[in-house]
């Protein structure tokens, strides 16, 4: 008789202390690596800027920051167009940036302004930028994640060779629905593929406390979807594995799934870096996972390969502050929605055909 | 002599429907538990996967919650899909798709994000199938904002409320009930009809009194009103058909002119349907204008019993509802 399996451990993935050196690029081109450096950066600089608006009081709600894990949505999006069909969670700002969305956007989304993304309607929790592929993000735990199985079932219908994305974290496996989404889309051969961020903590609780296992792929496997473990903080390893998965969903084979471990240098909401609120989350552990850098260590790799210089870095950083310091100031100013948006919104208003 | 037999029945009304849409709109598709099997949604499915596909009519895995979910996110790309609970008990399931967000998406997202969807749950009840095969829910989708929610009671609503759902780009629940299927009635060529602009409909005019219903508590209301009739009691009825939104102006015109309400629903009384009818009506209606306290006919409050004999005790009847117009109207 088996009670645990082995084979769904993370393991060193798992330990702060490994993954730490800078990363093998190669296989990937210099034009593709620069591109990952500056979408990172530019989500990075984007959440700090967040964390500061919230700590200071100027966003009224809660932001959920996903500082240290830009190298997931990063990877993933390098191998998706505008026409598929991405679906977020409570945490996705980076999701919804990976995708070329814009800044100000979000930043007058956060700040509930009329100029945002979803018009001031939705906020941090439910973001929406469906021309750039991003179908929406939701706060209920894995909320959307059998609307990504639709969404891809409508591509399977609709015969376009477009994937859906259904971005979980390690607490969303949990609910019941995660598995149904899973089974149906095996069963219906449905091109979507699941991005589980495995950052090892849901709120305050971790893995080791609400799971058997660290690895949330035994469920991938228990569902027949095929499946990939990937050091969440390397964005060449991430993106090869999204490669894989999303090419074989686009050629009709049917959905995947990616556990990318990962780790938030914040604490569940808004600036605060919870180490004294759970299980397992502790200063030195914080500080060890801030080592495993997705950014710096790309850019140590791209320094040692002379792809990248210092100067590149500081100019990039700049110019990224610049773009976020602006679009802040902008959406700072954005008008709030007008009154009557609290009504006009429920039900749809245009012409029915 | 005997006269030719309708063309249709609810039942046949219902897959007339998805003949027709299925037949026109590519961008249509079914999805839910029962799709192949005839014992499920009775005749109101027979043979749809066979004339659309199996791609475009699917029987599900045991999974209400994913697949109404999946309903959703296919329409938020461009689908219309329609999803099918054989029965409403099943489908709690899936409330935070329906509730969070089939209800919430246009409005959360500032009006961009249209999810044209069509849940249609069936009520299924009677025949000693006890607690949890039995629920009307009507009044729990009728309560959220975003949603919209159909009742149909007659043959030609029965087809034409369920193509007009589907058409609509807010999702829509769409609720029939088993015990309607074999009304009979003839049909006219579909003449498609946008959903915003359905109202209540008066089915029967009369003087002394209104009754309200939705679904078979119209049957029952119509019925009565044959009864009543015969004492000399002249009943309005009217058939809401459309619940949420809720537009009272019908029931509001009747009761000036009657003086009366009674208001039947085939769900439990609190923060229930007829609950809702009238609140409105009083809201809108001047004292004066009431000869009686408005009145309800609903479950009692409890659940669905399985013994035969609490079975009858349970549902109203027809003969409840002509006492109560009778204890309304007086003499």
């Amino acid at each position: 008789m088996k009670l645990k399996s082995d084979e769904f451990s993370l393991r060193r993935l798992a330990d702060p202390a490994e993954f730490q050196a800078d990363l093998d690029l190669a296989g990937t081109s210099a034009g593709s690596l620069r591109a990952y450096m500056s979408a990172m950066q530019r989500i990075r600089l984007a959440e700090r800027q967040l964390a500061t608006g919230r700590r200071d009081g100027l966003i009224g709600g809660p932001v959920h920051l996903g500082v240290g894990q830009e190298a997931v949505a990063v990877g993933v999006s390098a191998h998706l167009r505008a026409s598929d069909r991405v679906f977020g969670a409570h945490r996705s700002h980076s999701h919804l940036l990976a995708l070329g969305s814009s800044v100000e956007g979000l930043f007058a989304e956060v700040l509930g302004r009329d100029t945002g993304h979803s018009k001031g309607m939705g906020g941090s929790m439910h973001l929406w930028d469906q021309p750039k592929g991003f179908y929406g993000s939701v706060p209920i735990v894995a909320g959307t994640v059998s609307l990504a199985v639709g969404a891809g079932l409508a591509a399977k219908l609709q015969q376009t060779g477009d994937v859906a994305v259904a971005y979980l974290g390690d607490g969303a496996v949990e609910e019941g629905v995660v598995h149904e989404s899973l089974n149906l889309a095996r069963i219906q051969d449905i091109p979507v593929i699941f991005v589980v961020e495995n950052n090892l903590f849901a709120s305050h609780m971790h893995i080791s406390t609400r799971q058997p296992n660290d690895s949330t792929a035994r469920f991938a496997a228990a569902n027949g979807v095929p499946y990939q473990v990937v050091d969440g903080n390397d964005v060449v390893a991430v993106a090869a594995v999204a490669e894989e998965l999303i090419g074989a969903a686009r050629s009709g084979k049917g959905p995947g799934f990616i556990e990318a471990v990962t780790f938030r240098w914040y604490g569940h909401v808004d600036w605060r870096e919870d180490i004294d609120v759970g299980l397992h989350r502790s200063v030195e552990e914080l500080n060890n996972w801030r080592q495993r850098d997705p950014i710096r260590r790309l850019k140590d790799a791209l320094l040692k390969a002379g792809m990248w210089t210092e100067q590149d870095d500081k100019a990039l950083e700049a110019k990224l502050q610049q773009e976020v310091e602006a679009a802040w100031a902008q959406a700072m100013r954005d008008p709030y929605p007008d009154a009557a948006a609290l009504l006009d919104r429920v039900y749809y208003q245009g012409d029915q055909a | 002599m005997s006269e030719k037999r309708p063309a249709y029945n609810y039942g046949t009304a219902i897959l007339a429907a998805f003949e027709y849409l299925l037949g026109k709109y590519p961008e249509v598709f079914v999805i839910g538990q029962g799709l192949w099997s005839p014992w499920y949604v009775g005749n109101s499915m027979t043979d749809l996967d066979k004339k659309f596909g199996k791609q475009r009519v699917i029987d599900t895995p045991v999974a209400e919650s994913a697949c109404t979910g999946a309903a959703v996110g296919a329409s938020l790309a461009g689908m219309k899909p329609i999803v099918v609970h054989p029965r409403l008990d099943f489908m709690l399931y899936a409330m935070d798709a329906v509730v969070n967000q089939a209800a919430k998406w246009s409005h959360m997202t500032g009006g961009q994000g249209h999810p044209g969807m069509t849940i249609r749950g069936i009520i299924n009840r009677g025949g000693e199938q006890g607690a949890q095969h039995s629920q009307a829910l009507h009044a729990w989708f009728a309560h959220v904002p975003g949603l919209r929610v159909v009742m149909p009671a007659t043959v030609a609503d029965a087809r034409d409320l369920l193509i007009a759902s589907v058409l609509c780009k807010d999702p829509v629940m769409y609720i029939d009930d088993r015990w309607l299927y074999d009304q009979e009635d003839d049909l006219p060529p579909v003449v498609e009809c946008d959903l915003r602009l359905e109202r209540p409909r008066c089915l029967r005019a009369g003087t002394d009194l209104t009754i309200v219903g939705s679904s078979y508590s119209t049957r029952l209301a119509m019925n009565a009103a044959l009864e009543l009739e015969k004492q000399g009691i002249s009943a309005e009825v009217i058939d809401l058909r459309v619940l949420n939104p809720f537009y009272p102006e019908e029931v509001v015109k009747s009761v000036t002119r009657t003086g009366r309400l009674l208001v039947v629903d085939g769900g439990w009384g609190p923060c229930g349907m007829a609950a809702e009818v009238i609140a409105s009506v009083m809201e809108q209606v001047p004292p004066c204008v009431l000869k009686k306290q408005p009145a309800r006919v609903t479950l009692p409050f409890a659940p669905a019993p399985t013994a035969r004999t609490l079975e009858r005790a349970y549902y109203p009847t027809a003969e409840l509802v002509v006492a109560r117009a009778v204890g309304l109207v007086g003499s």
